[in-house]
């Protein structure tokens, strides 16, 4: 299933094309904004500038879909997540890579682009390496 | 100031289930019909409809040009599954503002018989960040809950499956139930895997169904058929659309609307008698639970323990048997409502009647844990 980009989010999956997370950052409060829109949820200023994000981040939640629907039928199971970007946003997406373990809460994760049926979609799979623990920020409320 | 107060006097389901014989619009007149007949009122006494569906641009207008209504008032609001505790609530302010004397709330859907629930929508404006990933709508959402509560707390798949467990008992009492095999946690257990961590069992059963509610000023209490519900509280809320946009996937929007309603009432969890808590999956009546302040975050699983919530425990819970085992059309909300007022009327024998209940809560979720409506019904 094809996003369907508009005015608000093209620069975003611009982005994504090009391999990168972009996100908006309100220049009143200066806070990262996901998803892109065109007034600040947090402050209600603007204007809100892009930004290319690290693309790192940690599980939030996450659930095994054994059971999809349509085009998405013969993809289960696969892995959805809520992950925390260090940035301090949160976005839904899919983990991949993860092996049989799976993933769990807290993991590293790192941004890759996948196809997702006919999308080229921002997914997730655990951080490569050693990595200094880092408590991610708490989203804005 | 004198308030003017706003009660339920009549409610009715259309036959629910499996419905082939019925459409989305001759399910909501029939229940209309009934509720009205119930209450002794006429269709031509009601000011206001409510209703709340995707079955049409303009619900309301679609539904009341059915009916053959002329209005005063009117308020299209959809919440998901929670829009009728919101409709109580409005109607019971547009009652006390003297807008209206009579609102009607009706529901009714056909998901079960058109299998529509599953139809895909195109990923766009909020959602071209979600749908593309293809994860299941909205089991998905309330399993992210669930996976994230069992981190925080050590909520277990046993203790989910209790909920399930706990509405088919009183769901064996329920002669209309669409599921009246008992089950045991195992059961639960060893049902297909849908989201991790909800089995099948953790989820409710799409059926079709249609219901309707009768609320009426306290100038009408006089002339109506049966005994009045008082509407003694009531608050509502929305938190977000998109899973993603929750702030925390533990805390629901009842944390704001059932303290609120509580107030309004001017009681306390503790008096409550009879709760008709939203169950969509099982996550939501642990979450709900824990969000209104019967329990501690964290605690539901001992709040419920022990059969708690069964027939015969402390703490009545769902006591038709719930979305998960009575009916769940869609947009179960309206059931709740119906439900808390035969209890309060003493409609049942026991067991199924909870002895002596004068005070019920009735709390609405919708969306992905988007929406949280409580109304407090008491006859005291």
């Amino acid at each position: 299933m094809k996003p369907v980009p508009d005015a608000d989010t093209k620069p975003y999956w611009d982005g994504i094309a090009d391999g990168e997370l972009r996100l908006q950052r309100c220049e009143a409060c200066g806070q990262a904004v996901f998803y892109p829109r065109a007034v600040c949820p947090h402050c209600f200023g603007r204007p809100l500038r892009w930004f290319t994000a690290a693309g790192t981040g940690q599980v939030y939640s996450y659930t095994v879909a054994h059971r999809a629907y349509g085009e998405f039928a013969d993809q289960a199971p696969f892995t959805v997540a809520l992950v925390d970007l260090d940035e301090g946003v949160r976005m839904l997406t899919r983990i991949v890579g993860a092996g049989s373990d799976g993933i769990a809460i807290g993991a590293r994760v790192q941004m890759t682009v996948e196809q997702i049926g006919d999308a080229d979609l921002p997914c997730f799979r655990p951080a490569e390496g050693p990595h200094t623990p880092q408590e991610a920020p708490e989203p804005a409320k | 100031m004198t308030t003017r107060r706003a009660a339920i006097v009549g409610v009715a389901e259309s036959d629910v289930g499996k419905t082939p014989h019925l459409t989305v619009l001759s399910q909501q007149a029939l229940a209309a019909q009934a509720a009205l007949a119930e209450a002794g009122l006429t269709r031509d006494s009601v000011d206001v409809l409510f209703t709340a569906g995707a079955w049409s641009w303009a619900p309301t207008m679609t539904l009341a040009e059915y009916l053959g209504l002329q209005l005063t008032y009117t308020d299209s609001t959809n919440i998901g599954g929670s829009s009728f505790e919101a409709h109580a609530g409005h109607a019971a302010a547009a009652i006390e503002a003297g807008l209206i004397d009579v609102a009607l709330i009706t529901y009714g859907s056909t998901q079960r018989t058109s299998r529509s629930r599953n139809s895909p929508r195109p990923a766009e404006l909020t959602a071209q960040f979600e749908r593309p990933y293809g994860m299941p709508m909205p089991v998905g959402a309330y399993a992210l809950a669930a996976m994230r509560h069992m981190h925080d707390y050590g909520t277990t798949s046993e203790d989910l499956a209790q909920v399930a467990v706990a509405a088919r008992q009183w769901a064996r009492l329920n002669p209309r139930a669409y599921y009246r095999d008992p089950i045991t946690v195992e059961d639960v257990l060893a049902s297909e895997m849908i989201c991790e961590p909800l089995h099948k069992l953790d989820c409710c059963p799409v059926t079709d169904g249609g219901g309707a509610v009768v609320i009426a000023a306290e100038d009408r209490w006089p002339d109506v058929a049966t005994q009045p519900v008082k509407i003694l509280g009531h608050a509502e809320t929305h938190t977000h659309d998109t899973i993603a946009s929750m702030p925390d996937l533990t805390v629901t929007g009842a944390a704001q609307t059932g303290p609120a309603a509580l107030r309004m009432a001017d009681v306390t969890v503790d008096d409550i008698d009879v709760a008709e808590i939203y169950d969509s999956f099982t996550i939501t009546v642990l979450l709900t639970l824990e969000s209104l302040g019967f329990c501690k975050p964290g605690e539901a699983r001992d709040f419920i323990a022990g059969g708690r919530i069964a027939p015969g425990g402390e703490f009545p819970l769902n006591t038709s048997g719930g979305g998960l085992s009575y009916t769940h059309p869609g947009m179960y909300g309206i059931f709740l409502l119906i439900e808390a007022v035969r209890q309060l009327r003493g409609d049942f024998a026991w067991p199924r009647q909870v002895p002596d209940a004068e005070l019920a809560l009735v709390h609405g979720t919708g969306g992905v844990l988007s929406s949280a409506a409580t109304v407090i019904l008491g006859t005291v």
